[in-house]
């Protein structure tokens, strides 16, 4: 079956993907925090029974898994596919995951809260997003009995998630704007925004692959309508700078290079260290985006970009890779993918 | 540039946080990174966090509350060390206590929003006028008159039980 990252949405250029995550806690039950293994145990049985039993539709295209049945790979691969937080695989016990069939939607059970129902999707598709999440969330509440307080909202064991309990973030690319080294100063305006930008791959000034994710803050006191709003108004700001910066790129000779020796790498290098990916797949890109690559979906580079970390690597392949064999692997996923998806002779890598 | 920690070796970590439109730069080498806990790309980012956030609400009022939470077995204390809120319950004990760091988190105390289906009968019904009135201005805007006459009796209707 096809995942949802096997497409691109709209505004798919600039915006990879939507993003829309709900806390949710049960009343009868201590957070996780303060809950015994048993008790997480209970709960993990009771979330589950709520989804895969309930009469919905959905109930059968949930896949539940037992966080602590996974090998290490398999459990960094969710993370490297953007399923689960980090946090959720550094301590394994007690902990579940109910897993759509096209990975769209993930219920992490007893992660930093008893419930944190995801849902992505494809480039800019908040609103979407946002209704597939609310609908899985009215059903659960029904059967679950969530907690919540009328002046506070839903509960949550951080108090950060107060409120609406909703996280929406966009995972934006940023390569031009990366380039001309305004993120430092663009983070710190959408901070005073309620929003926050950080980098997808690795924190520090420039994130792997210029990927970045941008989420709203604040959640009490402001409704999961505004806050998107908000989030997407910004987005579009954003989306507009990056392509400003991008038309100042397109007779960069320095920035076609770039994206020219990428793209020649891509398709004959025998040995690609994760780093060196991340660059090259951000410069190829950005080359189909500016139409210098052509005939190229930006869906196939998505796709790489997940498929060529490493624990998805190692998954995929099926058995533990050393660092260098991982590099040769991931050469050949690259390069095989390269020349089955294009024509060589592309015009404007050839003027 | 060196260690801004043990301020001997290189520096490789440079960890950047923005909270509450604060920027904090910090630059550690590997073993300094490894003891605050940055080793890995998935280590946990959030403990140094919780800490920060534990700190903001030692600093609000009742460090002599000995109050617990019969629920979970919380104290005050506790929920302020950690930035963990130990359950539901706890944000009636200690909603007191509480409140400043929520508005200092989020600059509002009160929920707009979904509500969930425990919600009070008050709060539902005020919720559904918010509504209506969002609609009536719509309607208004757009000029459907008859729509809007409607929506109005509704909003009183509601208004009147309210």
């Amino acid at each position: 079956m096809d995942k949802w990252y096997d497409k691109s949405g709209s505004e798919g250029d600039v915006i990879i993907s939507t993003r829309i995550r709900f806390a949710r806690n049960l009343k009868e039950y201590p957070f996780p925090c303060r809950l015994s293994d048993e008790g997480k145990c209970k709960v993990a049985a009771l979330v589950k029974d709520a989804v895969l039993n309930g009469n919905s539709v959905l109930a059968n295209r949930f896949e539940y898994i037992q966080m602590s049945e996974l090998t290490q790979e398999e459990a960094v691969s969710l993370v490297e596919r953007h399923l689960v937080s980090p946090e959720f695989i550094s301590d394994r016990q007690g902990r579940g995951l109910l897993l759509f069939d096209d990975e769209s939607v993930s219920i992490m059970i007893n992660e930093e809260d008893h419930l944190r129902i995801q849902v992505m999707s494809q480039g800019l598709d908040l609103d979407n997003a946002y209704d597939i999440a609310d609908k899985i969330d009215t059903l659960l509440d029904e059967q679950l009995n969530f907690a919540f307080n009328d002046k506070l909202g839903y509960l949550t064991q951080c108090p950060t998630n107060l409120g609406t309990g909703m996280r929406a973030s966009l995972m934006l690319h940023l390569p031009a704007l990366q380039q001309s080294k305004a993120m430092n100063r663009i983070a710190s305006t959408l901070s005073k925004l309620g929003l926050v930008l950080r980098g997808m791959y690795g924190e520090g000034s420039e994130p792997k692959g210029a990927i970045y994710q941008l989420s709203n803050q604040v959640t009490l006191g402001i409704s999961e309508e505004q806050a998107m709003n908000n989030l997407k108004d910004i987005a579009m700001q954003l989306v507009a700078q990056e392509k400003e910066a991008r038309n100042a790129l397109v007779k960069n000779i320095e920035a076609i290079d770039a994206i020219s020796r990428s793209y020649g790498l891509s398709r004959y290098a025998r040995l690609i260290s994760n780093d060196e990916c991340m660059k090259l797949l951000s410069n190829i890109r950005l080359g189909i985006a500016m139409g210098i690559i052509e005939k190229m979906d930006l869906d196939i580079i998505n796709r790489l970009m997940i498929e060529t970390q490493p624990a998805t690597l190692m998954k995929n392949v099926g058995r533990k890779l050393t660092p260098s064999e991982r590099d040769r692997i991931r050469a050949d996923v690259v390069r095989s993918t390269m020349l089955k998806t294009n024509i060589p002779n592309s015009r404007r890598l050839q003027e | 540039m060196l260690c801004q920690s043990c301020g001997q070796n290189q520096a490789t970590t440079h960890i950047k946080t923005i909270i509450n439109g604060e920027l904090a730069e910090i630059s550690l080498c590997r073993e300094c990174a490894q003891k605050l806990g940055y080793n890995s790309f998935f280590g946990s980012f959030g403990m140094d966090f919780d800490k920060f956030l534990g700190s903001l609400m030692g600093t609000g009022r009742g460090q002599k509350n000995r109050k617990r939470c019969e629920c979970c077995g919380s104290t005050f204390e506790d929920i302020a060390k950690s930035g963990k809120v130990g359950c539901a319950s706890c944000y009636d004990v200690f909603y007191d206590d509480l409140l400043p760091s929520i508005q200092r988190i989020h600059g509002k105390t009160i929920h707009i929003g979904k509500l969930a289906k425990s919600a009070g009968s008050e709060v539902k019904v005020k919720s559904t006028i918010a509504k209506l009135k969002e609609e009536l201005a719509h309607a208004i805007k757009e000029q459907e008159f008859e729509k809007a006459a409607k929506l109005r009796d509704e909003i009183k209707e509601l208004e009147a039980k309210d």
